[in-house]
């Protein structure tokens, strides 16, 4: 998997197998977590039908292979069955990352006729309550109709759960579900702290006990389960002492074409403020992914400061997250702070100490995406 | 976990259901694709791969590689990555 800090290596002989696109920052749901810029509203000139499908088409032509159909909430985009059967004809593997929200079984159907190979759905919580407090909108039950359309489709399904301190505490509840479900693969993806997730940090962070006892419960139900089901289990890598070898090193094999046409070498990498990502609507995007100064920024392994520069796990981890460094550090060139051998490692370790565990935990408590309470939060926050 | 029976060769095998194998002309390579993941396979594994998921059995598919590469004492191998590939999924046992 691509996961962050999932130890894949794969060369690419330097083409963008895995492309990411970002159909719409739109979604229904309002997800203290959300991966989307905390000032999404400032980019909704998405690109049209033939903008995407001649991104798809470029794409192709560049060694795509890996395509990820995503937002915001893609299936807002009534051309999402057209650009699928599009993505299909010029032989990506398509996978949409969904909500669930906005499907039903005609439009699954339509997907799957059209050539989507898999759906990765949300759960936020594993009942209708507390997914009721997380996402802002009453969802809980059309997500289970879905996850059981997608499993009589046929279509593989990813369980996705965003995990934090609000929901770690739930890991048997989401074995039960995912299990009573179907699932092909759980995926347990601790929140990684960007946008949104780090507006919310202080509450969402959970403890290292909190993790180890749900990684044990999984570890249990892995062994019980045998092939039945995948489950992986994302670390938050504030817990680790080594950076996660991020989206397999900077425009290595990545790329992420944001709603507007922006692209990314991730999808969080619109925060580093300091550089300048190409659009697709003024530059090929064979120049963007071969010569543009965004996205050689931080290839290879000169760009390096110590104490990357000088060490030998360096081919390892790629230095780790340029967005983490920036945002933790205020240089995207430093060391990833979650290294035990940077010197900034102290802000990690005071962030984790800082971690709630059990106290009581309140959705008005959470900055939610929406735009009204971001404002309100942040006014509070001062 | 269910200790598996180790593969033998009157065992026919399978891809995955969820994986697609194919070869992908940028990379010069066969490519297992499957939900959210990419493998590129060597010359070797994807045409291990290729004889096994398409032989009636795992010893009709050594008799195609043995008789292709001319050698002698491939089975144990063959044997050996089958069972790494069944740990990873990629393929399983036909039932």
């Amino acid at each position: 998997m691509p996961k962050d800090g999932s130890g894949l290596s794969l060369d690419g002989l330097g083409m963008p197998l895995w492309l990411v696109v970002e159909l719409t920052y739109k979604c229904p749901l309002k997800c203290p977590w959300c991966s989307n810029p905390v000032d999404f509203e400032r980019y909704g000139n998405e690109l049209s039908t033939e903008e995407w499908k001649s991104v798809l088409r470029r794409g192709r032509e560049l060694g795509g292979v890996q395509l990820g159909f995503t937002g915001g909430e893609p299936t807002l985009r009534r051309d999402l069955e057209e650009l699928v059967a599009e993505a299909e004809c010029l032989g990506y593997y398509t996978n949409l990352i969904t909500s669930g929200v906005g499907l039903n079984r005609e439009r699954l159907r339509a997907l799957k006729a059209a050539g989507l190979k898999q759906v990765q759905l949300s759960f936020q919580a594993p009942e209708r309550a507390l997914s009721h407090d997380l996402v802002g909108v009453d969802v809980f039950d059309q997500k289970i109709d879905i996850a059981h359309a997608i499993k009589a489709e046929g279509l593989p399904m990813v369980m996705n759960v965003p995990v934090s301190r609000y929901n770690i505490e739930r890991t048997g509840e989401f074995l039960d579900l995912a299990e009573d479900i179907g699932a092909d693969y759980l995926e347990f993806a601790n929140l990684q702290y960007y946008n949104w997730a780090l507006l919310n940090r202080a509450e969402l962070l959970p403890t290292r006990d909190q993790l180890e006892r749900s990684e044990a419960i999984v570890k249990e139900r892995r062994e019980r389960l045998g092939k039945k089901m995948t489950i992986y289990f994302v670390v938050p890598d504030y817990y680790d002492n080594r950076p996660k070898a991020c989206m397999n090193g900077w425009g290595a094999i990545h790329l992420t074409i944001a709603p507007d046409g922006t692209t990314l070498p991730c999808q969080e990498a619109r925060l580093i403020k300091t550089l300048d990502f190409p659009n697709v609507r003024d530059a090929d995007l064979a120049w963007i992914w071969r010569e543009s100064p965004a996205f050689q920024k931080f290839r290879g392994d000169s760009w390096m400061k110590e104490p990357c520069r000088s060490c030998d796990e360096r081919e390892k981890d790629f230095g780790g997250c340029r967005c983490q460094a920036f945002l933790l550090t205020g240089d995207a060139a430093n060391t990833d702070p979650v290294c035990a051998k940077s010197p900034n490692r102290e802000i990690i370790d005071g962030l984790i100490g800082c971690a709630r565990g059990d106290q009581p935990v309140g959705a008005e408590k959470l900055v939610m995406r929406d735009i009204r309470k971001r404002l309100a939060g942040a006014e509070a926050g001062r | 976990m269910e200790t598996e029976t180790p593969l033998k060769l009157d065992d026919a095998v399978e891809l995955n259901p969820t994986h697609h194998f194919r070869w992908e002309e940028p990379q010069r390579a066969h490519v297992l694709l499957y939900p959210e993941g990419i493998v590129k396979l060597n010359e070797t594994a994807a045409a291990i791969i290729e004889a096994a998921a398409g032989a009636p059995s795992i010893g009709d598919a050594v008799a195609v590689l043995v008789a292709r590469y001319q050698h002698d004492d491939l089975e144990p191998k063959i044997i050996a990555f089958l069972e790494d590939a069944r740990a990873k999924g990629w393929i399983r046992v036909k039932s």
